[in-house]
């Protein structure tokens, strides 16, 4: 289960970061930060003419010592990010990717809500929810 | 020796060579020894074999041989590797030891020198007694030697020199002194590198018959020492390819042996050097990845080897330390033409050695807080000195070296050393080592792409230097990076970088900086709570105030008493306490926007400036002025409010006040724009000052925030007083227009124009000024910007008395036409030339000055008014000249003296009838047969459609050559268009037919299509066949473009095709008019149909 779960605009600031409390939350604003550098890299080497095809799924960024950063862009460029505990070696790459498109899911239905402006920050509780449902509970 | 103690050991680092000792060379005072010593050591480029050369004396001592063990029965191994072993078969045992000699083949004294030479062998041999170390003789001679074979008494002699000196064939070499120096010495060498080969060949067999004596419960020590030198030795012999399997064998033994606390240090310490040299033969490979999965596989064994909780920052230490080498390995590779990519470069191993340098700073201050408060000294003896100054073994406690059990010998000593450790630790200094950590990995991720991952790690290392309270570098880099930040919009990452930001300038006593965060912290984009921003509020207007702010928290006592008194100080100092804040690229807590509230104003219109001030902080903020700067200095006296006296300046948190300012602008500045800088002084020494406009670094995301949302549009219109904020625009600059002209202007004419004609356009200009508009003037013509050639093909002029020519321009500019009194009206003809057909767009522009008042300043404006008017060129006529005979049959030739005729014919294809005023012919060759009478088309009018026809009769005179093509002449026609006074009568409304005796009822409709009103006379001639009634003769006016209608009543009273009464109509001012041309348009029959029976009866009742 994910340690930190945010949602980056196609400009790149924060639309929405949670991560998990017993943690310095700042390092995990950070290490989502920095693996935008990644995210960046991985969506300018796709050729232009290619990225319709692209897949919106990145697969693991960069592993930290600590944690291991996974990424996924949608096509309208709002960046999804997992942060995931290293020592957690049971998830695999597909439960990643379906922790994924349940956030796409929802980030979609936030989307559509016609009281939502485009860009402003997600406070939606239904999102909260999926997204507390992904993170590692507290013991 | 702290620092040190975690650095590799030189011997380990480098790349081991074959050892092989030069004897018998006086490179001090012998040339010929010193330039044989220079070959071999100087150019030792990758081409050349890898060997380590030294000169050493003929009787130098070589260590010692200790006596082979026959038996390990009873041995126990104090430790597992000796800190001198490498060093020792890297520097002091040579593989082969060379005896150079001078000595040529046919010396004199040949037997002397031979016993001396085997001599000098046997105390070589001496001193390496009990090694493999092999010995090689070189002779130095003086003569260049014949071919093998051919020189007998050299073969001879060097026979028996090598068995005075007990030595094989192969170890006598000879080195002639002559000019192929190199290439021999490049000979000598790579036979030395055979023999240095088979010396290590036997080290390892030897050091592997060792192996058999071994047991598993005593010797483990042994097993990871004999697979290291094993391996060792190979990488002397240049067989990296076996090092690397030895090593990583060693490897997996060293982490086979029992660890515990006391030995952990030794376990990790072998396993860092082996690993070390795994990952470094990787990359010497052209493995990366090997090495890499080497360094993770290592890292994850050791992790969780922290060894004694007292010391657990040498496990940091240690760990930061692998990490630190295997940057350096990885990035000494890729300077050897490895390459890295973003998600895997030697940037992130440096990054994480920089993290455990930063946990083993954490652990250190808490381990050492402890000696720090009970003031515990190094105690004596120092137990990390030993009698030799160093250590015997890698890894060991000084205090207690070779000791191999589990408990310690000694808990006294073994307490003593642990502080001892933690007293040194205390002095390292920790920041120091994370910095050049940090800025190692800066360098590596700024190559590989990572902008955010340098502007984190830049964070890091402001906040260490914090930490070591070097301020001045913490905010240099700081300040750096929080820009990066601040575009993205990081605003909780931002927050942060700017409250250690802050703490470093209440820490230096930075008036500006402290003055600067503190607006930031304040500002919206802070993510501080309520009452942190509330005081550092406070604080702020405490320095506004001149007066001391508050320590920071987190700023430790001692730093903040220091501060306190920098502060003081710099109070103390009068003076320097204006600053000016350049806000635009922060997002402060002041905001501002400015706009003008239209993009243009007209010169006579006061110009409108609003400029909105929000605070964001939690406290009221006064503040004392607010000026506008505008692009011409002369406005902004204009645009200051100044708190004066009572005058509330006083911006409450988060309601926006709006000033309004508004000002004349200077005629000169028409059609140039006007721009604002906004400054606005707070308290006592700070402006702010916004470039631009106002808006700041965050504000141009939240316009655009509140463009897109609907929620905000919505409240707009539900006419709301408070002023949204984020939706007001910034409107930064305006265009001063010239007036808006006060006349009209109008143009009549008759589109479209002819072809050659000279077109008239009526130009009318009237006044609706209420005072005299001077200097008008006229520009009439072409308008500029059209196809080019047009320009050539137009003509304009005033003159009406002559036909235009190529002298006269397409565009008649500044025509002066003196004074405009106030509802005066002036007219001129233009007159418009065209060469040839198609569209134009004419331009009448007319400028004049007036003066005017705005707001009691009288000034004086320049206005001008543009007409445009398209107008389309057509052809008026075609002409077309046949020959016929005199019997009208055609002619393609004409005979000589035979006369014939010339038929001209005019098709009129334009839509206005055409006057030809007269026509000729003149001719050149011809002669006519008739006289010449006054043009036969003289004064026809032609209308659209009709043609003219003209004929002559012409003869030719005898020609000399017969059958030559003829010129005819020339046929000369001048034509105007008649001033049109048409009257069509455009419509009869008529019954198809009529009976006889029946009324007929026939309604006329005439429409005058000029633009002059006609007077028209109209008359119905009788008719046998018709009686009517109506008017008989009537003489009317009909208006431009209105018709008249005339109802008449027949009565038929003849049946079949009958005449119609003729109405004829004339026009009394223009006699010239045909009015045939009108009866074209006129029925002038009509079938009546006998009478009907039936009908009979009713019609007479009817009647």
């Amino acid at each position: 289960m994910a340690v930190c779960i945010a949602v980056i605009a196609k400009e790149n600031y924060p639309l929405y970061i949670r991560s998990v409390p017993t943690q310095n939350e700042l390092k995990f604003h950070y290490t989502v930060h920095t693996s935008l550098d990644v995210v960046e890299e991985k969506i300018s080497a796709v050729g232009k003419a290619m990225a319709d095809q692209r897949e919106l799924y990145l697969g693991l960024l960069y592993p930290t010592e600590d944690y291991k950063v996974y990424g996924y862009v949608t096509n309208s460029k709002v960046k999804f990010v997992i942060v995931v505990d290293s020592s957690n070696t049971s998830l695999r790459d597909n439960e990643i990717r379906s922790m994924f498109r349940k956030l796409h899911n929802s980030f979609t239905d936030v989307m559509c809500n016609p009281f939502y402006n485009p860009g402003d920050p997600i406070q939606s509780k239904a999102f909260d929810g999926i997204v507390s449902g992904m993170m590692v509970q507290p013991s | 020796m702290a620092g040190s103690q975690w650095e590799l050991p030189p011997e380990l680092c480098c790349r081991p060579m074959a050892f092989v000792a030069l004897t018998g060379l006086d490179v001090v005072y012998n040339a010929v020894h010193r330039a044989i010593w220079d070959a071999f050591c100087a150019n030792r480029r990758a081409d050349r074999v890898p060997i380590s050369f030294k000169v050493l004396p003929g009787d130098h001592e070589y260590p010692k041989c200790r006596t082979k063990r026959t038996s390990y029965e009873w041995y126990i191994p104090k430790g597992i590797l000796k800190t001198g072993w490498m060093n020792k078969h890297l520097n002091l045992v040579p593989a082969l030891v060379v005896l150079f000699y001078e000595l040529d083949w046919d010396d004199p004294q040949w037997k002397e020198k031979q016993s001396e030479c085997a001599t000098k062998v046997e105390i070589v041999r001496t001193s390496l007694q009990g090694r493999n170390t092999k010995v090689a003789v070189v002779l130095i001679q003086k003569k260049t030697p014949l071919p093998p074979g051919e020189d007998l008494v050299a073969s001879e002699r060097a026979a028996a020199l090598c068995n005075a000196c007990d030595l094989s064939g192969k170890s006598l070499f000879v080195l002639p002194h002559t000019d192929h120096l190199v290439g021999y010495i490049i000979r000598l060498e790579n036979a030395f590198y055979e023999h240095a080969q088979t010396y290590y060949y036997t080290e390892i067999r030897r050091v592997k018959s060792h192996k058999e004596f071994l047991n598993k419960t005593t010797h483990q020590l042994l097993f990871v020492r004999h697979q290291f030198k094993i391996a060792f030795f190979s990488e002397l012999k240049q067989d990296t390819q076996n090092a690397l399997k030895y090593y990583r064998t060693a490897y997996s033994l060293v982490h086979e042996l029992r660890a515990h606390e006391t030995n952990m240090l030794e376990i990790k310490t072998m396993a860092g050097f082996i690993n070390y040299k795994i990952c470094r033969l990787c990359f010497q490979h052209n493995t990366p990845l090997d090495a890499i999965a080497q360094f993770r596989k290592h890292i994850d064994l050791c992790k969780k080897k922290i060894g004694s909780a007292e010391l657990a920052f040498e496990h940091t230490a240690w760990m930061s330390k692998q990490f630190q080498s295997f940057g350096e390995l990885f990035d000494e590779a890729i300077k050897l033409g490895l390459t890295a990519i973003q998600t895997q470069n030697p940037g992130f191993y440096y990054q994480q050695a920089a993290c455990y340098s930063q946990d083993r700073k954490l652990q250190a201050q808490q381990l050492c807080a402890v000696i720090n408060a009970s003031g515990v000294s190094l105690p004596t003896p120092d137990p990390l000195e030993t009698p030799t100054g160093g250590l015997d073994f890698y890894g060991q406690r000084p205090w207690r070296q070779g000791h191999q059990s589990i408990d310690p010998p000694d808990p006294e000593k073994e307490k003593a050393g642990i502080l001892a450790l933690q007293i040194k630790e205390r002095d390292v200094p920790h920041s120091e080592l994370i910095i050049a950590l940090l800025s190692n990995a800066v360098a590596q991720f700024k190559k590989y792409k990572c902008p955010r991952m340098k502007s984190h790690l830049m964070v890091q290392m402001g906040e260490e230097y914090y930490h070591a309270k070097d301020y001045t570098k913490a905010l240099k880099l700081l300040d750096y990076v929080m820009c990066d930040y601040r575009t993205e919009r990081w605003w909780g990452l931002l927050t942060a970088i700017l409250t250690t930001a802050l703490r470093c300038a209440y820490l230096m006593a930075n008036v500006k900086d402290y003055i600067t965060y503190s607006m930031e912290l304040l500002g919206r984009a802070s993510t501080l709570r309520e009452e942190q921003k509330s005081r550092i509020e406070k604080n702020l207007i405490k320095v506004l105030m001149n007066e001391v702010p508050d320590a920071e928290p987190e700023c430790d006592p001692s730093s903040s008493t220091a501060a306190a008194s920098l502060w003081n100080d710099r109070m103390a100092l009068a003076g320097s306490n204006d600053f000016t804040i350049e806000v635009q690229d922060y997002v402060p807590f002041i905001q501002c926007k400015a706009r003008f509230q239209s993009p243009s104003f007209h010169v006579d219109q006061p110009i409108q400036l609003q400029v909105f001030v929000r605070a964001d902080c939690p406290h009221p903020v006064r503040f004392n002025k607010l000026a506008v700067s505008l692009s011409n200095q002369e406005y902004n006296q204009w645009c200051v409010v100044e708190s004066s006296g009572q005058e509330n300046m006083c911006l409450s948190p988060g309601a926006t006040r709006c000033y309004n300012f508004s000002f004349v602008a200077k005629t000169e500045d028409v059609g140039k724009k006007i721009e604002v800088m906004l400054g606005s002084e707070t308290g006592r020494c700070v402006f702010l000052s916004w470039r631009g406009a106002g808006g700041d670094a965050a504000s141009t995301h939240e316009a655009l925030q509140a463009i897109r949302s609907l929620r905000h549009r919505g409240r707009g219109t539900e006419g709301r007083q408070e002023l949204d904020w984020d939706s007001l625009t910034i409107q930064h600059s305006t265009m001063i227009i010239s007036r808006v002209p006060k006349i009209s202007v109008q143009l009549s004419h008759q589109p479209p124009a002819l072809n050659n004609e000279m077109y008239c356009i009526n130009f009318t200009v009237q006044s609706q000024e209420e005072a005299v508009a001077r200097d008008v003037k006229l520009t009439a013509g072409l308008k500029p910007g059209q196809e080019a050639n047009l320009s050539h093909t137009t003509y304009v002029t005033l003159n009406s008395s002559k036909v235009c020519d190529d002298s006269d321009p397409a565009l008649l500019p500044d025509i002066p036409l003196g004074d405009l009194n106030p509802g005066e009206k002036m007219e001129r003809c233009v007159y418009v030339k065209c060469v040839s057909t198609g569209q134009r767009v004419f331009l009448f522009h007319v400028a004049y000055t007036i003066d005017t008042t705005v707001e009691g300043q009288q000034i004086n404006c320049k206005c001008h008014k543009d007409e445009t008017v398209n107008i389309e060129t057509v052809v008026p006529f075609e002409v077309s000249v046949k020959f016929v005979s005199t019997k009208f049959e055609p002619l393609d030739r004409v005979a000589v003296d035979i006369p014939f005729l010339l038929m001209t014919d005019l098709l009129s294809s334009s839509p206005w009838p055409i006057l030809l005023a007269t026509s000729s012919l003149q001719l050149v060759t011809m002669t006519s047969k008739t006289a010449q009478l006054h043009s036969q088309l003289e004064q026809v009018v032609l209308q659209t459609g009709e043609c003219a026809s003209e004929c002559f009769c012409l003869q030719c005179p005898p020609v000399a050559n017969s059958s030559n093509t003829v010129a005819t002449g020339q046929y000369l026609i001048s034509w105007r268009r008649t001033i049109n006074n048409t009257i069509n009568v455009q419509k009869v409304e008529l019954p198809s037919f009529g009976r006889v005796r029946e009324s007929l009822p026939v309604r006329y409709h005439i429409e005058n299509r000029t633009a002059l009103v006609q007077e028209v006379e109209m008359a119905v001639e009788p008719s046998d066949a018709f009686m009517f009634s109506g008017l008989k003769q009537v003489r009317l006016r009909i208006l431009p473009g209105s018709e008249q209608q005339m109802l008449y009543n027949y009565y038929p009273l003849m049946a079949g095709y009958q005449t119609l009464p003729q109405l004829n109509i004339s026009l009394p001012r223009c006699p010239t008019t045909n009015t045939h041309t009108l009866r074209r348009f006129l029925p002038q029959r009509i079938f009546v149909k006998p009478q009907g029976r039936q009908l009979d009866d009713a019609s007479i009742a009817a009647a």
